[in-house]
This record gives C-alpha cells, structure tokens and sequence, in this order.
C-alpha cells in the first residue's frame, strides 16, 4: 500500500494527548514514567502535545464516567484526522474493577472507537511502549 | 472592579487528572478560586458494599495510584479495630516498610512535577530517574510497581525473603546521595528559592481553619502525624523524627517532603534489621467479621487516611466511609492563592500535592425548605422507564 504524505509524516513523530477520564492516577503516573530518562519515548519520536488539536494520538486511562461521557466525544471529535486511540489500562479497556459501579458509562470502545488496548493495572512502561510501537506498525 | 475568570481544566495539560478551577483575577492578582469537582467521581464507597470483606482491599487500592498502600493499610486498621485483633510482628515490620517505599516514591513524584510547573525540567528527570530503583524493589518484593496488593485482613499477603533485604538495602545506600545531591541542589538554588519562598503562605491559624493535614500542616508548624500520635504497624518500635518547618510557604513544604524521604529509609532500614531476626507467621487468619463498627488512619504521604467500617455480621461492609486527605486540603486554595500573581497560583495548587481521584465525591440536591431529593437527569429517565412499565402492566401487557 502506498502511504499518502501524511501517514508517512505519522508514523515518524507521533504527538501524542493524554487523557484520563476517571482513573486511579496510576496509569498516568505510568505514562508519564515512559517521558523520564528510564523509558524514554521520546526516541521513538514521540512528544505530549498540550491540546487535542495538536494530536495524532490520543491516550486515554480510567473508566468512562457518566460526567465525563460527552466531554470525551467532543474531545474525539476536534481530534484532527487521522487520528489514533489507545486505551491504556484495565479500567479503559474493560472496565475493570469498577464496571459494576454507578458512576460507569462503559469503557471505552463503547463511547469512541479504539485502536490499540493495552491491558494491566497499571500496564509496565514496556507493554505501553511496545502498544505504541505496534499502533505504528498498524499505521504503516 | 472588573473580575477576569481564567479557567483552568477540566482537561489541561498541567494536570493528570480532570478537574476544574476557575481563577477570578484583577490584573495579574487572584481574588477568589473556584473549585469544581466530580469528573474522576466513580463511586468507591458504593462499590465496596458489593465486595467481600477480603476484596475490599484490592478495591480501595485502586482509589488512587499514589498512595495505593495507604488506604488499604487504614482499612486493615479499621477491621482490626472492628474485631479488636492484634497482627503479627513480622507484618507489622512489612507494612511499616511498604507505606515508608511508597512515601518516597510519592514525594519524589512531587519533587519533579513542582520542578516541572517551574520550568526545571532538570529536577523533573532527576527526581523521576531516582523514583526508579524504590518501583524496583516493589517490584521484586510486591510482584508490581504500583498497586501492591500486599495488605490483608489480619496482617500481609507476602513475605518479604531474606535473601532480597540485601539487594534491597543495596539500593537504598545507593539511593541515599543521590537523593542527597537532589535535595542540596533544589534547597540552595538561588532561582527555586526566588520563586517558591514566601509564595502561598498557609499560617497555622488557616491550617487549624481548613482542617489541612500532612505535610501541608507540617510545614506551617503544625506538629501532626498519625504515625506518632495514633501508633500502628511497626512505627512505635523504631526510631523517627517528624520534619516540621515553620514558614508555610511553599518552600517549606519542599523541605518537608525532602526531608520526609530520608526519615522514611531510616525508618526501612531499621525494619529490614529487625526482620532478619523475627521468625513466624505473616497473618493471622480471619474466618467471620461479627457486627460491629471500627476506625483506622494512616499517615498517607499527602495527608491522614480515615476509614470507617460498619459490619452487620454478613461477608460485606454494611457501610465503609472514606476520607481522603487531599479532600480536606484543596480548600487552603482559598487561603493560599489570593493575592497572589496568576504565574504563582499553577506552583501553589501543585506545592499542595493534590490527588483528585482519591477526593472526588457526588452530589445530591436537596430542597433546602422541604428536605426533598431533588431529581437529577438519570432519575427522570429511570422515573418516567417506571411509568411506562406501570401504564404497560394496567393496559395488560407482559413485562418484556
């Protein structure tokens, strides 16, 4: 398959967004271990982006809750495309401990579409590294 | 006056969690905060009253990722309070010394998210590469760098081996000068102490006012500490001191949190000497939990864990309460960030180390004259899901 110009762009230097829509914290303490010199994702080209709209990734931890459900739609939608979904964690792909609560909206691939789950609580820095890394062999 | 509202959140790059601020600012001060919760609301409480007592424990570890053995730790208390049982030594020693490696490892997190919100990038590496080796000893003790799972009913899960208190004073010796190194460069930088000295002053007056807890309340001379003044698991057996300053700014609160991670090792390496000589069991077992109601605390490293439980003599809590301590510390926002500059505020929101996921709470409305529930979204839904089923069961149909 021929890339186009900007998939080709892509899979050099993702920017990726981090969103936690109702977590424990751990996950996101997890992602941002994968920036420190350890981990550092950054060698795979890849840098937080402060908005949205400056993402080609948008990484997501937590459970769905009910107030936070149409935030994340809006979110999805002003992502620009094409644009990329990773849920990270336990509570993101299925639900995890919490599905039985009141506050759960569904995890997350019933709300917006997802392409890269990375189980665990918390998933280790390497399975969140090797998850991207097979989102851009995905993109390629 | 002309008020500008700034918001802050709900998704904002400054913060890991949701939340929502509004500064109310005239020029550059700050007037008034706002503070508006509930995005990270997932109903822990409710959740724990469906787990089996021993379940809990996996449950509430999961409230927050930080301190994800201090609330377990104050929940064993409070069942044992409840049945009025003693643990065993060796745990005793094992708790001590996972709450105090994950002390360190929340105080290093701060360290480098403060040093991050200034644009010391540099601390911000340093203090992450450090926080390293303490995940790996989790790791090799716990089986998982975070959410530890090592707290039961009755004493711990897991023995820590002899054969791993070696590698793991190892690590801590050379954990130590780094850490010392780290300390001496922050305090004794002329630009941190230009920006972080005299900015969101907490008098002790507003300490006592707020209700504040942890090393926010040490650091403005307020002398508390659930370890010393409530004693549990091994901390009334060795020795160590409370760091308290008395300034209240945000400086002393680094101080605090720095000097709190050497006491926490001291505190360690004295439990990994005596546990080479106690031999014995773990835990002791636990069969029924009669009907009853208990309390615990545990100093977490933001601030005291409450938990309450009340059993009815059946295998789950009837009611389990929690109080986190950050819900009892953000409103010092209040106190701290006005009249304050707007390029301060970001630094002291974050010297106050808050955890959003630990404090989220919902909310129902009630009608101030009649004490009537007032009805939100969901509950018309539901309301008006029953009317139908009713008119369906008098015009005869079947329940599908």
């Amino acid at each position: 398959m021929a890339l186009d110009l900007k998939t080709k762009a892509l899979k050099k230097s993702l920017s990726v967004f981090h969103l936690s829509t109702g977590s424990c914290n751990n996950c996101d303490i997890e992602i941002l271990d994968c920036l420190t010199p350890r981990f550092d994702i950054e060698r795979f080209g890849m840098t937080l982006a402060g908005s949205i709209k400056h993402a080609d990734v948008l990484l997501v931890t937590g459970i769905v809750t009910v107030k936070n459900l149409s935030r994340i739609k809006v979110l999805y939608q002003q992502m620009p495309k094409p644009g990329f979904v990773v849920a990270i964690g336990g509570c993101a792909c299925t639900g995890g401990i919490f599905r039985d609560g009141y506050q759960m909206a569904g995890p997350l691939d019933r709300v917006i579409p997802v392409d890269v789950y990375i189980p665990g609580c918390p998933p280790k820095p390497e399975a969140m590294i090797a998850g991207i890394v097979k989102l851009l062999e995905k993109i390629k | 006056m002309k008020k500008v509202v700034v918001p802050l959140g709900p998704y904002h790059p400054l913060f890991e969690e949701p939340e929502y601020f509004e500064l109310y600012c005239d020029g550059e001060l700050v007037v008034d905060v706002e503070w508006k919760a509930g995005y990270n609301h997932r109903g822990i409480e409710k959740i724990s009253e469906s787990k089996h007592w021993d379940q809990v424990t996996f449950l509430i570890e999961r409230i927050c990722g930080i301190c994800s053995t201090s609330h377990p730790i104050a929940y064993c208390n409070a069942v044992e309070d409840l049945l009025k049982m003693d643990i065993p030594e060796r745990a005793k020693y094992i708790r001590s010394i996972i709450g105090e490696l994950e002390r360190i490892h929340s105080h290093l997190l701060w360290a480098g998210l403060a040093g991050h919100f200034l644009g010391y990038n540099t601390v911000f590496m340093w203090a992450w590469k450090y926080r390293e080796p303490i995940l790996d000893i989790m790791e090799m003790i716990t089986g998982n760098r975070n959410h530890y799972a090592m707290m039961k009913i009755g004493g711990v899960r897991r023995d820590i081996e002899n054969e791993d208190i070696p590698i793991m004073k190892k690590i801590l010796d050379e954990l130590k000068p780094k850490l010392e190194m780290l300390t001496n460069a922050v305090l004794d930088d002329p630009v941190l102490a230009a920006r972080l000295k005299g900015v969101g002053v907490l008098t002790k007056q507003n300490i006592k006012d707020y209700g504040a807890l942890g090393p926010i309340a040490r650091a403005s001379g307020v002398d508390i500490d659930v370890r010393r003044d409530s004693p549990h698991a091994a901390y009334d057996l060795v020795e160590w001191d409370v760091v308290l300053c008395q300034e209240g700014d945000v400086f002393s609160k680094a101080v605090v949190r720095l000097g709190e991670c050497f006491e926490s090792i001291k505190i360690i390496e004295q439990c990994l000497d005596r546990l080479t000589k106690i031999k014995g069991e773990i835990s002791f077992e636990v069969r029924e939990i009669p009907p009853g109601e208990g309390i615990g605390h545990y100093e977490a490293p933001r601030g005291e864990c409450f938990h309450y439980v009340r059993s009815d003599g059946t295998s789950r809590p009837f009611r389990h309460k929690i109080r986190a301590p950050s819900y009892a510390n953000i409103p010092t926002f209040k106190a701290s960030c006005v009249g304050q500059t707007i390029s301060d505020v970001t630094i002291i929101l974050a010297g106050v180390d808050p955890c959003y996921c630990c404090t989220e709470r919902a909310i129902t409305v009630y009608d101030a004259s009649t004490k009537k529930k007032l009805f939100n979204g969901k509950d018309l839904i539901l309301l008006s899901q029953e009317k139908t089923k009713k008119i369906k069961k008098q015009l005869g149909f079947k329940d599908v």
